[in-house]
């Protein structure tokens, strides 16, 4: 495991200047390093460890897809059409681009990722040189659950299971979509879009990427929304831009889109939570206020299942 | 607060300084005496010399629709009061983590 780090270093040196000893002084370091994912970047090259145990062949219709013309202007393609096998992890090379500034949230790019939703959303996943598997969201909010409940009693875990306790058995990933698949990101936030040096905003993190319901890219944003933290005038920017993209997760006539947000968005606040719990516990700390926010959340959705919930405000 | 018709939870929310007690459930409104003169006199004012015909209980609706187990929005000052102070760094980070 500690190999990795020099190994993956190797690679982005080794396709940026066909050496895997360079020692110029581009811009070069460690993007993430997380249990899920090594990311380093050597000049313009980004090399991606994927999750230990990423199985082969959904990576490489995942990275088919992010390749196919067709997704030029929405995905960051990547250098290489497979992944390659570097001490048991899936590496697979990247084109650097520039993140959205953590720094600066006001100056957050809602409508250009709104933008690129909409496309995504309205690309024919039938299209693509693969069969892409279903989008991993659902699995994602049933992952943090999971860990939710192998991680010490929390007072603020029950509210959590309550409200993951209402939801339909596909938002818990123990049943397939139901409804019609679109192409979906399946993990967005503001982590997932790069600018290109031609000044392009694409979605990057192919991970997830997979067929579903295209609402739940919309509901993290909804989630934030709901829970008071993104300002109603950031959403509204986000949710109309979407529309005028043709977006097709939500009406396009301006009703109300909570129908069809309800579900995810409550999902995506239930994953949320479940990991502050997580984290909490893990770092021996009281929940912060935001953190708070989703767990009060919660508490309010378990008394609504979303079957009774009336949608909307008129 | 209990909703007289669905019995659901009501909340609080603040308009303008007009408490108004909305129903989690059906979303009906409940407003105390004298809330309704204040919310109608509040949009004359803003409204001036615009669109007198409106209905009275207009402007206790969100800008935008949120679902039923959202928090209270706007309420708080919006832009500079509620939003505002939660809008710290826990959000910012947040905004960029799975």
């Amino acid at each position: 495991m500690t190999a990795l780090l020099p190994a993956l270093t190797a690679q982005a040196k080794l396709r940026a200047h066909r050496t895997p000893d360079c020692a110029c002084d581009a811009p070069h370091g460690v993007l993430a390093d997380r249990p899920d994912a090594m990311v380093v970047r050597h000049a313009d090259v980004v090399a991606k460890a994927h999750a230990p145990g990423t199985p082969e062949p959904a990576l490489t219709a995942r990275l088919a897809a992010a390749a196919h013309p067709g997704l030029a202007d929405t995905l960051l393609a990547p250098l290489s059409a497979q992944p390659a096998r570097l001490h048991d992890r899936l590496v697979t090379l990247w084109p650097y681009g520039a993140p959205v500034d953590r720094d600066d949230p006001d100056a957050a790019p809602w409508e250009e990722v709104a933008t690129l939703l909409a496309r995504l959303h309205r690309t024919p996943h039938a299209g693509l040189a693969l069969p892409l598997p279903p989008m991993r969201g659902p699995e994602k909010a049933a992952r943090a659950v999971a860990r939710l409940r192998a991680t010490a009693p929390h007072p603020a875990a029950s509210p959590v299971e309550r409200a993951w306790g209402v939801l339909p058995a596909w938002a818990r990933d123990e049943a397939p979509y139901p409804g019609p698949p679109h192409l979906c990101h399946g993990d967005l936030h503001l982590g997932q879009l790069v600018r290109t040096p031609a000044d392009r905003w694409l979605l990057i993190d192919i991970d997830d990427l997979g067929t579903g319901d295209p609402a739940w890219d919309l509901a993290r944003p909804a989630a934030w929304y709901a829970c008071g933290l993104l300002l109603p005038e950031e959403w509204t920017r986000f949710l109309n831009a979407y529309r005028a993209a043709g977006g097709p997760a939500v009406p396009a006539d301006g009703a109300d889109p909570w129908p069809v947000l309800d579900v995810p968005a409550r999902a995506l606040t239930v994953q949320t939570a479940a990991l502050a719990i997580t984290k909490a516990v893990a770092g021996e700390r009281a929940l912060d206020e935001v953190e708070e926010t989703f767990v009060d959340a919660c508490r309010r959705m378990a008394a609504v299942p979303p079957d009774l919930a009336p949608t909307g405000t008129k | 607060m209990h909703c007289p018709k669905c019995h659901a939870q009501m909340h609080t929310y603040n308009r303008n300084g007009v408490q108004i007690e909305q129903c989690s459930g059906c979303r009906g409104i409940f407003l105390d005496y004298g809330e309704l003169e204040a919310l109608t006199r509040l949009e004359n004012q803003w409204n001036g010399h615009q669109a007198p015909q409106a209905p009275p209980a207009a402007p206790a609706y969100p800008a935008a629709p949120a679902p039923a187990w959202g928090a209270p929005h706007g309420g708080h000052g919006g832009h500079h009061g509620h939003h505002g102070h939660k809008r710290h760094k826990s959000f910012g980070h947040m905004l960029f983590s799975s």
